[in-house]
């Protein structure tokens, strides 16, 4: 790895003996997922459990004329059939808005459709029964009279006069728009030359190994409800479950034990899963939800549903004068809560041009409602669409007056040395390295080489192609990010450390975990701060009752926020042993360190007494220690970014390809990423983090589209139709790093979640159009099928 | 998704499979790899009254060389195939044909019977009996019964086969001198359904094809056997050739839409294939022309 700042005079805590930081350990929950000891939501019984399927709208959008139950509430097993309006007595509505979104406007959005359905899959009466199987059964006879409703599908459309309004309270279909002006891109564009095109993206999903699942149990004995949810963020589902629900959020516990993938699909308020946690309590019993695939797919929120128009200014000598782009998102008929779903169009406002020097930058944004099935965040969020019209556009650029794509973004990335600095958009950088990840990256995969290959390939008829894609990624996002908008969305997190009676540690922390690591990191910077070791370590994370206050998982802030919050609380409850044990050693704290479970003497290092015994006596013997101590074993640390909005990290990605021109199928045969978040705490963690966010990235390059027909039908919905990348398909992801930490934190660790998936698509893209130069065919759409392919070049 | 109540019979002998077929007609459903079956019940869009699982059933086992023909039991599993010496042996296109097919999970439960039997016209096997030449063997409340695969399949999940019948086993004439076989198909991802494939067998002596069976699938309602094919027996393939016997297959298939293709690309993709066959199983590359793999 690259180090571009010097290390500082003076040791860190990170620095200590025996530190953790920086090494590949095993994460300490390992054993018990790899022994089949997990604790998932969908494997949880509860006494008196009942479980829940919704009927689901057949049309994209419909009224709900009538629905008859009778037959279906007289089956073996069914305990109830709950409508819509007969559920609004338990559970408000919703509207998905933020107020520093300025404009974004949305409809109530109810936990089961009232009078009408809004897209096909939204859920318009919940069935409950003894097993999901009954439940199933009686749904066949739970008869609905739909009158069906003109469908609105195509976002080009959505905004024209003829088009139906889906919500006539809003007056249009438009969700949100934003404008952004920056610079001169008139001028600018006057005086170079002018390359545009339109980017396409397909719509598609996340796709996690175990879908959405929940358990509502609501105590009318306590007045309190339990909710056992696969989730990101438990406290933010303790907040609104509370407030719609008209519950205290102290009458609201979120259990969330080991959750099976998330990758943002898990941080939103789904209608189901409130009407699930209303159900309980007007049921009063355990309430099971857990979506199947089908689904899943019909209802976790979609993504990346967007058509940009984008154009480049470039001189001749390869200075890029300016970027313009014009979006347009649908994001299906609501705004989803309480995220909204006019963040992702944000960010590609955010974002486009943002690893380059330019000042000049126009933008559009318009978010559109449409009838399919809601969209939002997911990993990522707007990063992959700014990266792909971005770097697609440099690459045309490039193109346009025969530069190498090397060498153009040579001359326009921001200076290393520039920083602190700020994007035409508005986005402060602390400290990137485009240019020392560029040449590490051209160092990895020998790019003279490569190219050279590349050339004599050609001469055989075999056509290879080489894309790079730099990106800057939003990390440890502030309360600029949803606090200020209004949304109870906590952007600070909280971690408490103590010492047992036998000198292990346990450690509350209110960061989540779904499989990224955030118990291993979390331990690895309490064991190394404190001195103990790591599996004298216990984490527990995902409980409302037992964790500090906080945001969760998300927008890759678990190691960055939580991790400094862990650390801060190790070293609070460093200091306290320290004082302890002086009292104890009639020495003086600074004359003390822990180092291997023990006191030792901070300059020979020679051992003075065990950390057990130290307990030991402040436990059960505290009548030996001196007068007036009281001992503090116990140390609890939040924290929140306050200097910058978002830590950025940046990087760069390449791919290697081959396009059988022939057949229009693209065979990916090596990819590389070099990133740099900063601190690395687990070098194993963060590089797996990024192999699996590129896996994600390449799905939507070449495979991942949920195809809907022009009645706003989802066609695709499962696993043999949607297609999600497959080991077989991927190539071997090679990973470098630069490290420039953040000075906003001791810890110095920046995000690296979704740093994968924000640039390999563009990656990919950019390799497809340099394999079919000699064909003059350009493709500005994902996913690039063959069907895509072979229409470009003209052979079908 | 789960599966609507249903009744289950585990058959003790054929005998008994087919009494159960008899009384239950339509209502009843086989079960025997469940690959297909059993997904297409737990999304509801088959909800049989009652499984006859004929997998306990060792007679419909087993790869045996009776003659000139190859015995494959119904019973037979995917990887069975795979891994069978005599499959290797005598019928190599069906071992090349089911590294294609799904994944080793689905492949170790799979079976011949219950994929021909199936009839997915995008599905590999039935391709490969048909460009084998094989026979299906049924037998039913009357006796057995002998159905060439190119008669057998009708149409999407249609087959000769009628409800009270079970197919026991499928005869491949063992391959004879000359005969050379090739496999491809373009999927997606490996594993998936094809979006195009072919399944060829051929005798080529002297440079010449003195029979060339081409089976494609993922063309249309069944696996087609190409009457192109015609064109190159007994010629002196030329590239002028190979281009008239493409035009031929063009017109040939008729294709259907579906998310991964249009009809044009299915041909597109078809003629491509039909090159890359001819050019490999001639070991003259120069027949691919403008073919860049």
């Amino acid at each position: 790895m690259t180090v571009t700042r010097a290390p500082a005079e003076t040791l860190s805590v990170l620095d200590r003996p025996n530190s953790y930081i920086g090494k590949t350990v095993p994460r300490p929950n390992l054993d018990r997922l790899l022994q089949g000891r997990g604790q998932y939501v969908s494997d949880l019984e509860l006494p008196r459990m009942a479980h829940v399927v919704f009927l689901r709208s057949p049309y994209a959008h419909a009224r709900i004329v009538a629905i008859d139950a009778d037959a279906a509430r007289r089956m073996s097993g069914v305990i109830a059939v709950v409508t819509g309006r007969e559920l609004e007595a338990v559970i408000t509505p919703w509207v998905g808005v933020l107020s520093h979104l300025k404009g974004l406007k949305s409809a109530p959005q109810h936990a089961i459709a009232v009078d009408r359905a809004c897209w096909q899959g939204e859920a318009v009466a919940a069935i409950v029964a003894t097993s999901r199987a009954a439940a199933e059964d009686a749904m066949e006879h739970v008869v609905v009279d739909y009158e069906e409703l003109a469908a609105v599908t195509d976002m080009r459309t959505a905004l024209d006069p003829a088009t139906p309004v889906i919500h006539a309270s809003l007056g249009d279909n438009l969700a949100f728009e934003r404008t952004l002006d920056a610079g001169d891109v008139d001028q600018a564009l006057s005086d170079s030359e002018v390359v545009e095109a339109e980017f396409v993206f397909g719509r598609h999903t996340g796709v996690t190994l175990e879908p959405r699942a929940v358990v509502a149990d609501w105590n009318a004995a306590e007045a309190r409800l339990t909710i056992y949810q696969g989730t990101q963020a438990p406290h933010m589902v303790q907040n609104i479950a509370a407030l719609h629900l008209r519950l205290k959020e102290a009458q609201v516990r979120v259990v969330c034990k080991d959750v099976g993938g998330s990758f943002g699909i898990k941080v939103h308020i789904y209608a189901d899963e409130m009407a699930t946690y209303a159900l309980s309590k007007l049921l009063r019993r355990p309430i099971k939800f857990v979506a199947d695939r089908v689904e899943s797919f019909n209802t976790d929120i979609h993504a990346r549903d967007h058509r940009c128009r984008g154009r480049i200014g470039v001189r001749s000598d390869g200075t890029i004068t300016a970027f313009e782009i014009d979006d347009l998102t649908g994001i299906g008929p609501y705004s989803m809560y309480p995220r909204t779903s006019a963040i992702e169009a944000n960010q590609v406002v955010n974002l486009v041009g943002g690893p380059y020097v330019t000042a000049n930058y126009r933008a559009r944004a318009r978010v559109v409602f449409q009838n399919k099935n809601v969209m939002c965040q997911y990993r990522a969020v707007g990063h992959p669409i700014a990266c792909s019209i971005t770097e697609g556009l440099v690459d045309l650029a490039a193109s346009k007056i025969g530069m190498d794509p090397v060498e153009i973004r040579r001359r326009n990335l921001i200076s290393d040395d520039a920083y602190p600095c700020a994007s035409p958009s508005g986005m402060k950088f602390e400290q990137l390295s485009h240019h020392a990840s560029l040449a590490k990256l051209l160092q990895m995969m020998d790019y003279g080489a490569l190219r050279a290959e590349q050339a004599a390939l050609r001469t055989r008829n075999i056509h290879r192609g080489i894309g790079f894609a730099s990106f800057i990624e939003v990390t440890n996002p502030s309360a600029t990010f949803y606090g200020v908008g209004g949304a109870k969305i906590s952007s600070q997190d909280g971690v408490a450390v103590r010492l047992d009676a036998q000198g292990s540690v346990i450690c509350q922390t209110s960061i989540t975990e779904q499989g990224q690591g955030s118990e291993s990191l979390t331990a690895q910077i309490v064991g190394s701060v404190l001195g103990v070791s790591m599996e004298r370590v216990r984490v527990i994370l995902g409980d409302t009752d037992n964790t500090p206050y906080g945001g969760g998982t998300w927008a890759s802030r678990g190691a960055g926020i939580g991790g400094e919050a862990a650390l801060q609380a190790a070293k609070a409850l460093r200091q306290n042993i320290l004082d302890v044990a002086a009292a104890i050693l009639q020495s003086r704290p600074a004359g003390l360190d822990i180092v291997n479970n023990r006191i030792v003497n901070a300059d020979d290092g020679a051992p003075r007494i065990e950390l057990n015994e130290l307990a030991r006596i402040v436990y059960f013997r505290p009548d030996t220690l001196p007068p007036g101590i009281q001992p503090e074993l116990m140390a609890t640390r939040h924290f929140v970014p306050r200097q910058y909005p978002f830590a950025f990290t940046n990087g760069v990605q390449a791919s290697w390809l081959e396009v059988d021109t022939e057949t229009g199928f693209v065979t990916l045969l090596k990819h590389w990423v070099v990133e740099d978040c900063g601190t690395i705490i687990n070098p194993q963690l963060v590089d797996e983090q990024i192999r699996g966010g590129v896996v994600q990235g390449l799905g939507a390059a070449l495979f991942e589209k949920c195809i809907y027909d022009e009645r706003g039908q989802l066609t695709n919905a499962n696993m043999a139709d949607y297609l999600v990348p497959m080991s077989g398909e991927m190539p071997d992801i090679e990973i470098g790093h630069v490290v420039s930490p953040t000075q906003e934190t001791e810890l110095g660790a920046k995000g690296a979640g979704e740093a994968g998936t924000a640039g390999a698509a563009a990656a990919v893209a950019n390799a497809v159009n340099d394999a079919l130069r000699p064909f003059g065919a350009t493709i500005t759409e994902i996913p690039l099928t063959p069907q895509v392919i072979l229409t470009a070049l003209g052979r079908i | 998704m789960k599966a609507a109540a249903f009744a289950y019979a585990r058959a003790t002998s054929v005998m008994n499979a087919l009494e159960l077929l008899a009384a239950h007609g339509d209502r009843a459903k086989v079960l025997s790899g469940g690959q297909s079956l059993m997904p297409a019940m737990n999304l509801r869009l088959l909800s049989p009254d009652i499984l006859v699982d004929v997998g306990g059933l060792a007679e419909l086992r087993g790869i045996a060389v009776r003659g000139n023909l190859l015995v494959v039991g119904a019973l037979t599993r995917h990887v069975d195939l795979l891994r069978s010496p005599e499959v290797a042996l005598h019928a190599s296109l069906l071992r090349d044909a089911v590294a294609h097919v799904a994944h080793p999970a689905i492949r170790n439960r799979g079976t011949i019977g219950g994929s021909l039997a199936h009839a997915d016209p995008a599905s590999e096997l039935p391709a490969c009996v048909v460009a084998l030449g094989a026979t299906i063997v049924v037998r039913g409340p009357a006796g057995e019964r002998r159905i060439a695969a190119t008669e057998f399949f009708k149409g999407i999940y249609e087959t000769a086969l009628s409800p009270d019948e079970l197919l026991v086993a499928v005869e491949v004439p063992v391959a004879g001198r000359g005969a050379t076989f090739f496999f491809q198909e373009y999927a997606r991802r490996h594993g998936d359904y094809a979006v195009v494939g072919l399944a060829a067998s051929a005798v080529v002596a002297a440079g010449r094809f003195s029979d060339l069976r081409l089976g494609f699938f993922a063309v249309g309602d069944r696996p087609l056997l190409a009457a192109a094919a015609g064109k190159l027996i007994n010629a002196s393939v030329t590239s002028a050739l190979l281009a008239e016997a493409a035009t031929a297959l063009a017109d040939e298939l008729d294709p259907q839409e579906d998310q991964q293709a249009s009809p044009a690309m299915r041909r597109h993709l078809a003629t491509v294939l039909l090159r890359r066959c001819v050019a490999a199983l001639l070991a003259r590359s120069e027949l691919e022309a403008g073919v860049t793999r």
